[in-house]
């Protein structure tokens, strides 16, 4: 790392690492196409997917919902199998959660959390996979379409990318909306922020507070997730810069406490989501 | 890092995939596991209800074991008392049979006796007659005499 060309090496490295795979309208041009550099994806602006990350944790919820699927399928009151008894667990778990925080009746509440939870877990788990494998391979197949390998960028994580988890959150905070619409009515909700927590004669001070309160849900959702997946996909490629040989004695320990901060991150996650759902369905507060 | 359509892209996807999951998978696995919870529930009743039976049925056959232990016991003394009366009895019988028959053989002999007394009696009474006869053979009318001494002989 002495040399300044080993550093601007390495600072490639990692913005390689950090760039998604971006299919998007050049700006100047008008045309729908890969993103060759950060530059011209960020240039394409809003109009414009990151096919890794949709690819990506399309691949692994069609996954979770195929197993889950045909093992639902094939459940039984008997003598369960040994898949059947992990989603078991699983389910008992998440229905314990719910049933724990959720004091509303509504059948979407628990399937929510599971979706949530399983989703996050698998997304976060491709953390796991060492830094540069699937970036490579994904090289390998854009260098048979004819592409510049250094041009095709493979950000492996979704959960590292922000889109991924507004876009869960956001759906969340319409889940809120619409819930608390529905359960305490459309002026209910709006007596909830205007006359919360200080009374009628703070009326404005109150729907700030009430407002940044209901902003920061997904906000905070959304930023928490990327936020710890980000550090920890960051250190990774850190520690891939190091020496091959030394690598192992910094990933490991690494890697190992990680699986604590995925599981621990989707289970955040997935209580939040519950108590925001438990929160939205409360009637008689006021 | 930018933000763009792929946050649409994801709204969408996660909206797909809960309900998914409401529709197709929570409900047959949450059945299957309440229908477990019923089965259980329903065997664990039903063992209880065995275990009482079974507890129920080794009390009958213990009462009824003593039951018959008393029987056998009334039945054992039963015997035993009828036995001793038969006993008893064919004792009375046979002490009683045998006085008979000693009674019997004590007239027999009696009777015996008497007989052989008359006989040795009249022989006597003959030979004195014919002692007589022949010490008083003139002067004893035989007739006479023989009377006198069959009436002697009577008196014996």
């Amino acid at each position: 790392m002495a040399t300044g060309n080993e550093l601007i090496a390495s600072g490639d490295y990692i913005k390689h690492h950090l760039q998604n795979l971006t299919y998007g309208q050049n700006p100047d041009t008008g045309v729908w196409e890969l993103a060759h550099t950060a530059q011209e994806a960020k240039d394409m602006g809003f109009m414009a997917f990151h096919l890794d990350t949709l690819g990506v944790s399309f691949v692994l919820g069609v996954f979770f919902l195929f197993f889950f699927y045909r093992i639902g399928k094939k459940m039984t009151a008997d003598t369960p199998s040994g898949a059947q008894n992990f989603i078991e667990s699983i389910i008992e778990f998440i229905d314990e959660n719910v049933r724990g925080s959720f004091n509303g009746k509504n059948p979407m509440v628990a399937p929510l959390a599971l979706t949530t939870f399983i989703w996050i877990i698998l997304m976060n788990t491709m953390d796991l996979v060492p830094v540069d494998w699937l970036p490579y391979l994904a090289q390998q197949v854009g260098v048979f379409f004819g592409a510049d390998p250094h041009h095709v960028f493979f950000k492996v994580v979704p959960t590292t990318d922000p889109n991924a988890t507004f876009g869960m959150s956001i759906g969340i905070f319409f889940l809120i909306l619409y819930y608390s619409i529905k359960e305490k009515g459309a002026g209910g909700f709006a007596a909830e922020l205007l006359f919360h927590p200080f009374g009628k004669m703070m009326l404005p001070f109150n729907l700030f507070l009430e407002g940044v309160n209901l902003i920061a849900k997904p906000v905070s959702l959304a930023l928490r997730l990327f936020g710890n997946m980000y550090a920890g996909e960051m250190i990774f490629i850190l520690i891939a810069l190091l020496p091959f040989w030394i690598q192992w004695s910094l990933s490991l320990p690494w890697a190992i406490f990680h699986i604590l901060i995925v599981l621990l991150q989707a289970f955040i996650f997935m209580t939040l989501v519950i108590v925001y759902m438990d929160m939205a369905h409360q009637k008689d507060e006021h | 890092m930018n933000i763009n359509l792929t946050m649409i892209g994801q709204l969408i996807m996660f909206a797909m995939f809960t309900w998914f999951c409401m529709k197709f998978i929570w409900p047959p696995i949450v059945a299957a596991m309440d229908e477990r919870k019923k089965r259980i529930e329903s065997g664990l009743i039903a063992a209880e209800r065995g275990l009482s039976e079974h507890k129920e049925a080794q009390q009958k056959a213990q009462e009824m074991l003593n039951q018959s232990k008393d029987q056998a016991a009334e039945i054992i003394a039963n015997a035993g008392r009828q036995a001793s009366t038969m006993v008893e009895d064919a004792k009375d019988v046979a002490s009683q049979e045998a006085d008979r028959i000693k009674a019997h053989a004590q007239a027999e002999i009696e009777q015996e006796a008497n007989r052989a007394r008359n006989k040795l009696k009249d022989q006597v009474s003959d030979l004195v007659m014919q002692g007589v006869n022949s010490v008083l053979a003139k002067e004893v009318d035989a007739k006479t005499h023989k009377d006198m001494l069959g009436k002697l002989s009577q008196t014996l």
